[in-house]
């Protein structure tokens, strides 16, 4: 294995690494957005809502989240979507994150004890006061473990936009081969940095996660 | 259209749940300050029909009026919310399983609803909260969450809780049914005093010797029907209806 070569180029895995970590960043805050939304929708009281929020979570659940980027960025110019690479990746990746953390969103609002909103309506409080003030104060701390599994999926599906050549560090790691023809060493370095990324991510969760517990 | 003296009235209630019918044709009312305690088997529709007084559980058919105002009536969605929500403010709910929010303390469960819907400054919902929790002989554990309590004394919060709306009415669905037994009695207390407050309530309940001891009136449902209603000691002890004989008998005998 060639140590030398590593140390000379992962200075620039790191910069590759920045980029994977901002492309994540901002795709999990579209996810969120989508998953917020989409969880109202699939919690709607209108029907078609419903039926929308539904759609959505089988659509972008149900394809490779590869042939969702390369329709966005490929085919999104020929029904005039011009976007860039990284900005195909954020919202590609964005909404399909979005499509499991509704679920997740969902799945915390109604393991709420219906007692709970019972208990709310029965004070005089409005469906959207008991949601507000009861129910998602207490989803939102059973939220944070599986919100946490779908930032790990999330991170590592950044991968995925290097085959629209976004340079993040999947991409990064295949250049660096065309130049060295040293796979493994080019892997293995991104390897490394990828788990470092999701080994803090997931101490913070845990951390975020213990300090929300009631009591 | 309204008699004031009829202050809780359920006119010819019908509720299904899809096929089964569950209250057939129930008709109720209760005076200002009175207090009816509902008996029968599980099963026979007596939570729904206290849910569905304040429309937790709304009506198939039939009309329930609180103090002059029809609790049920049909108005398009957003107004409907807006009126039911103002009458639920007026109609206190004590649960089996008292329902306490489990991230707020006694103190913010009390006062929760009241500085949302009434308003209240910080300084009037803490003596408010003061008031109720030592009501309810709670008042030591104010800044308790209900994790650290024992049933009873969620139970007491609970009912704390309900009264610091300022309600008009209290339904009470078995709320000592999920208490062990030596708790029973620090919840029954409350009601009583209550009682003594006049306090209009509706008390659905298993516990014959209490209800007998706080109501006006008994009434013995079965089957999504009143069979039998009257003062308890008619009901309980010289019941007309063989089911009320029967149910009473077959209680009496669990009870030993
Ligand atoms: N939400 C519901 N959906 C369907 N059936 C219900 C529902 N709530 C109650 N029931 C049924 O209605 C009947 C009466 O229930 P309930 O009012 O809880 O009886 P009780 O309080 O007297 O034990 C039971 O057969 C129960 O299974
Ligand atoms: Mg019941």
């Amino acid at each position: 294995m060639d140590f030398d070569l590593m140390l000379r180029v992962y200075p620039f895995f790191i910069e590759a690494a920045g980029i994977t970590i901002l492309l994540s960043v901002l795709t999990a805050f579209l996810g969120l957005a989508c998953g917020a939304l989409g969880a109202a929708a699939r919690l709607s009281r209108f029907a078609v809502a419903r039926f929308v929020g539904a759609a959505y979570v089988s659509v972008f659940r149900g394809t490779p989240a590869l042939i969702q980027l390369f329709i966005l960025y490929f085919g999104g110019p020929q029904i005039g979507i011009q976007l860039d690479a990284f900005q195909a990746g954020v919202i590609g990746l964005g909404i399909n994150a979005g499509a499991y953390m509704t679920e997740t969103i969902r799945g915390a609002i109604i393991s709420i004890d219906k007692g709970q909103k019972e208990a709310a309506r029965t004070l005089g409080l409005s469906r959207w006061q008991a949601m507000h003030k009861i129910i998602l104060p207490q989803a939102a701390r059973l939220m944070v473990r599986p919100l946490g599994v779908n930032l790990n999926m999330l991170i590592k599906a950044t991968a995925l936009v290097a085959a629209i050549s976004v340079v993040e560090l999947t991409y990064t790691a295949q250049r660096y081969i065309g130049s060295t023809y040293k796979p493994f060493e080019m892997f293995l370095l991104a390897g490394i940095l990828y788990m470092i990324i999701i080994y803090v991510t997931g101490r913070a969760v845990a951390w975020l996660d213990r300090r929300v517990q009631i009591n | 259209m309204t008699d004031h003296s009829n202050f809780v009235q359920v006119r010819h209630a019908q509720k299904s749940f899809g096929t089964l019918e569950v209250l057939k044709d129930i008709s109720l009312t209760v005076e200002r300050g009175q207090i009816v305690a509902i008996i029968g088997p599980s099963g026979s529709g007596k939570s729904t029909l206290l849910r569905a007084i304040n429309d937790l559980d709304p009506l198939t058919r039939g009309e329930v009026w609180l103090d002059g105002v029809q609790v049920n009536k049909s108005l398009p969605f957003r107004q409907y919310e807006k009126h039911i929500n103002e009458m639920r403010q007026k109609i206190g709910m004590v649960f089996q399983h008292f329902n306490l929010f489990p991230h707020m303390t006694a103190r913010e469960n009390v006062t929760m609803a009241p500085k949302m819907l009434k308003g209240l400054s910080n300084q009037q919902a803490d003596a408010l909260a003061n008031e109720q929790l030592d009501k309810v002989g709670m008042l030591e554990r104010i800044d308790y969450y209900p994790s650290q309590l024992s049933g009873g004394q969620k139970q007491r919060v609970a009912i704390a809780r309900a009264l610091a709306m300022e309600p008009k009415l209290m339904l009470f669905d078995e709320a000592t049914s999920a208490l062990d037994p030596e708790l029973v009695d620090e919840v029954n207390q409350v009601m009583k005093k209550l009682a003594e407050e006049h306090m209009t309530m509706i008390i659905v309940t298993h516990e014959m010797d209490f209800a007998a001891s706080v109501c006006d009136r008994v009434l013995f449902m079965d089957q999504g029907v009143v069979v039998e209603e009257g003062p308890p000691e008619v009901v309980f002890k010289n019941p007309e209806k063989d089911r009320t004989r029967a149910f009473l008998r077959k209680h009496l005998e669990g009870a030993k």
